[in-house]
């Protein structure tokens, strides 16, 4: 062996190897990495559906599916709108601060249009799906229970205090077409 | 160096419970390598990193990739267009598959001329002919995957083969197929083997085919042993530590190998139909063979035997015994000298007609037959066993000249 | 000596997969694709969705895909090349797979065999063969139903979809002798007899558009791959200049 040996050149040369080395690792993961998100394929499935709300009756819910999620189309009458504003005390997150929802749906009746709730059929504590309960009664005055575990949300998906959901039902991006068509999963324009 | 002693910290720690340290030292930095390695001593290492290549693009097509006759095909295209960088991670893969051959035919060509097989390296040998083995049935189930005409056509000429084993021919290879024809189950069996069964066998013969190279030591281009001549510590005069010498030289090796292997996938994924076949981007087609059926190039020496024998039964035994004789390599070789340095001229033409055989087979497998390239191939394939044959010959009383005590 | 030359001369043809078809084939030209001329591969499409997409698929391929690639927007892509409808009847959106409506079994009923999906047709055919057979279809009035035949596909099942283009032309034949000493006829030229609506280089000019944009459809990703494969390549050459000098310092300890 040498006894010359220029030890800060080769502590250089091995450190510039390493990082080299190292930057084309990363490159490499990024394609892998990548290969993950959803295809072209799951793009498709995931585009805006279109729901037919014209012959939806005061009062009714249809299910809409919008990336293999179950979204709520609920035609509120005057009934289940004046329950909004009588809740407001026994709800946890009135203003929708917490939850999902796009600007335009950040209200009270957190929808574009007061008469039609577009939500997310998805409780917020576990991801169970939860049930419409259009009838008001004194004990509860109407809106969507969760069976799983006992959560409540109003007409408007706000979630009661004391149920194990933390926030609000969630509001996907949604715009009307026309009067009668509604598109599920595009903002549109206003 | 450091001793080997009961370290502190996290290390210590780990190696009163594990042998990290130990390992290291016997297999890196304690490891002596002969000195005097040259170009051929790179594709061992080479190898190891395709392998790791295979292994991880292979991991990440699977998890789109549609082991099913009515969808196998479409997943691939979906692979190409659909995923993500799904193009690269597949042309990485099936480049690296005949990358895979490139190298590992070019690793056991330097074991010929350098005598790596012979004593005490016998076994280094026959694992090594063992992960050939399987990596020829990886490469053959790995093809039908894609389920393109050439998929289908290949295996089903591949899987005929055995219905020349006489008697239980025919129940064997419909027992392979595990239908009438090359169908669905085929596929499903094939890409459980491929992706889960033959990778298995693959890494554990590598990591045999290591230690029971560590065991022994490297040879080198002189066919020298290094071990003979050691300094007052134990530590062989020729031999330098293999870490940090020769992973600097293997990742300067790697790199080149790295762009060649880029131009490849980036510019010629194809290889002019060689490494994708044109007929394999039609769906498999049980009804219509195309017109001319070549197995991958890896396989057509081989391919190029079966064919020059004109008898079907006797045509099968030949190509398996192309294969069969490497085996037996250590034994056919009779001499005591390793290297080609030393060896008699004989030896050295022996091997040139080996050389231009199997290269001149390989070729002729891939084209369609004609009268005169079957008598080619006839010519070849008398050349590539003559090799064999010659090899035992001539090395009881080889005229040698004399092996020097140290590597040069 | 003459006769080994021959020997060697016929070992060194490679014959390899779609060229091995054997036999004589006109026309038989050469083209050359443009992967930049965005425009022509625009005009490929346009034929395309007209003339082929009824009968034949591109099923692994994406309307959108086809536009985000060929600089086509999609609402440009909505209203100019989809003319198919989706099982509900709606037209087919954007981001769907170039199907066809045919259905297989009518298209067996129809033309006895289901046409192929063109997705990959440049690949397993090359460029050149489509350029050609998309040239070569002649009146044969031997072939009951079509009336026509193909100087590169014969007795190819496919209708000359392109005839309101191209016309019709008859064949001009010449007698040569085979390598086995038989007389044959093959087929030197074409006469054209009836006009299209385009002239003879109008129309080579629409089939190699059309073979640009079947190019594109059988490797969309082929621009994207040689320019990744050219950063990777320069950025493994500087890795590969330090990978040399640390070997080089460490190597100098070894005598």
């Amino acid at each position: 062996m040498s006894s010359e040996v220029d030890n800060s050149r080769r502590r250089f040369l091995t450190a510039g190897t390493v990082v080299v080395g190292a930057v084309g690792t990363v490159m490499v993961a990024v394609p892998f990495l990548k290969s993950w998100s959803p295809s072209a394929r799951a793009k498709t499935a995931g585009a805006p559906v279109e729901a037919n709300i014209g012959k939806l009756a005061p009062g009714q819910q249809i299910i809409v599916k919008w990336r293999g999620k179950p979204v709520w189309v609920v035609r509120r009458d005057a009934k289940a709108l004046a329950t909004l504003s009588k809740v407001v005390d026994e709800l946890r997150d009135v203003d929708s601060n917490e939850s999902l929802q796009p600007d335009y749906a950040k209200n009270e009746h957190r929808s574009r249009k007061p008469e039609f709730l577009i939500i997310e059929g998805i409780c917020t504590h576990l991801g169970c799906s939860p049930t419409y309960r259009p009838e008001i009664t004194t004990d509860f005055q109407g809106g969507f229970f969760c069976p799983c575990h006992g959560s409540k949300f109003d007409f408007a998906g706000r979630v009661y205090s004391g149920v194990p959901a933390p926030t609000n039902l969630t509001v996907p991006p949604h715009y009307f077409v026309s009067d009668d068509v509604l598109l599920i999963g595009e903002d549109g324009v206003a | 160096m450091s001793e080997n002693q009961t370290g502190k910290g996290l290390l210590g720690w780990i190696d009163a419970r594990f042998p990290l340290t130990k390992m290291y030292e016997e297999h890196l930095s304690k490891y002596y390598a002969p000195k005097n390695f040259n170009f051929w001593y790179f594709f061992g290492s080479l190898a190891l990193l395709v392998l790791v290549i295979q292994i991880v693009t292979g991991i990440f097509l699977t998890m789109h990739y549609k082991p099913d006759g009515d969808m196998a095909f479409a997943s691939v295209e979906y692979i190409m267009r659909d995923v993500d960088w799904g193009w690269l991670i597949r042309y990485l893969h099936s480049t690296g598959a005949s990358a895979f051959f490139i190298v590992v035919y070019l690793h056991m060509f330097r074991a010929l001329i350098y005598g790596s097989y012979q004593k005490p390296r016998e076994l280094i040998w026959l694992f090594g002919m063992f992960i050939f083995l399987a990596l020829m049935a990886e490469a053959f189930m790995g093809y039908l995957l894609p389920w393109g005409q050439m998929s289908y056509w290949g295996a089903q000429v591949i899987i005929s083969l055995f219905g020349a084993i006489p008697w239980v021919g025919d129940e064997l290879t419909l027992w392979i197929r595990g239908d009438f024809v090359i169908s669905d189950a085929t596929l499903n069996r094939f890409f459980a083997l491929h992706v889960v069964a033959v990778p298995l066998v693959l890494l554990m013969l590598v990591v045999m085919h290591i230690l029971a190279l560590h065991e022994v030591g490297s040879n080198n281009p002189d066919g020298v042993e290094i071990k003979k001549n050691k300094d007052e510590n134990g530590i062989p005069l020729d031999g330098i530590p293999f870490h940090p010498y020769y992973t600097v030289k293997d990742i300067v090796g790697t790199v080149v190998f790295l762009i060649f292997f880029s131009v490849v996938v980036f510019f010629m994924p194809e290889m002019g139909g060689y490494f994708l076949e044109h007929a394999n981007f039609v769906p498999a087609n049980q009804f219509k063979t195309p017109e001319h059926i070549a197995p991958v190039w890896y396989f057509t020496p081989f391919y190029a035997i079966l064919r020059a024998i004109p008898d079907k039964l006797t045509g099968v035994i030949a190509m398996f015994a192309a294969i069969a004789v490497l085996f037996f390599m250590p034994w056919i070789d009779r001499g005591k000298v390793k290297s080609v340095r030393y060896r008699s001229g004989a030896f050295k033409l022996l091997l040139v007609v080996l050389v231009v055989s199997f290269i001149g087979l390989g070729y002729l497998g891939a084209l369609p037959a004609t009268e005169t390239r079957t008598m080619f191939a006839r010519l070849f394939s008398i050349g590539y066993f003559g090799f064999f044959v010659g090899l035992w010959w001539i090395s009881k009383n080889e005229t040698t000249k004399t092996v020097p005590e140290r590597v040069q | 000596m003459k006769k080994l030359l021959i020997i060697v001369a016929g070992l060194l043809l490679p014959s390899i997969g779609w060229s091995a078809g054997g036999g004589h084939t006109y026309p038989d030209d050469k083209i050359q694709i443009d992967w930049d001329d965005k425009a022509a591969m625009q005009r490929g499409a346009r034929t395309f969705v007209n003339y082929c997409l009824s009968c034949h698929a591109a099923s692994y391929s994406r309307f959108n895909r086809v536009g985000r690639d060929l600089g086509i927007s999609d609402e440009m892509v909505r209203d100019n090349l989809i003319f198919t409808t989706d099982v509900n009847g709606d037209k087919t959106k954007v981001g769907a797979l170039m199907k066809t409506t045919m259905t297989p079994a009518y298209a067996e009923q129809a033309f006895g065999i289901v046409p192929p999906d063109l997705s990959l047709i440049a690949r397993s055919r090359g460029i050149n063969w489509v350029y050609n057979y998309l040239r070569g279809f002649y009146v044969d009035e031997s072939r009951v139903g079509l009336g026509v035949n193909n100087g590169v596909f014969a007795n190819v099942g496919m209708p000359h979809v392109l005839a309101e283009l191209q016309g019709l032309q008859r064949p001009l034949y010449k007698t040569m002798i085979d390598d086995d000493g038989n007389e044959q006829e093959i087929i030197v030229g074409f006469e054209l007899l009836r006009a299209g609506s385009m002239s003879k280089s109008e129309y080579d000019g629409t089939i190699h558009d059309l073979v640009a944009f079947l190019d594109y459809l059988a490797e969309p990703y082929k621009q994207t791959r040689k320019n990744v494969g050219t950063g990777v390549i320069i950025f493994l050459f500087v890795f590969l200049i330090l990978a040399y000098l640390l070997k080089k310092e460490y190597w100098k300890d070894v005598h």
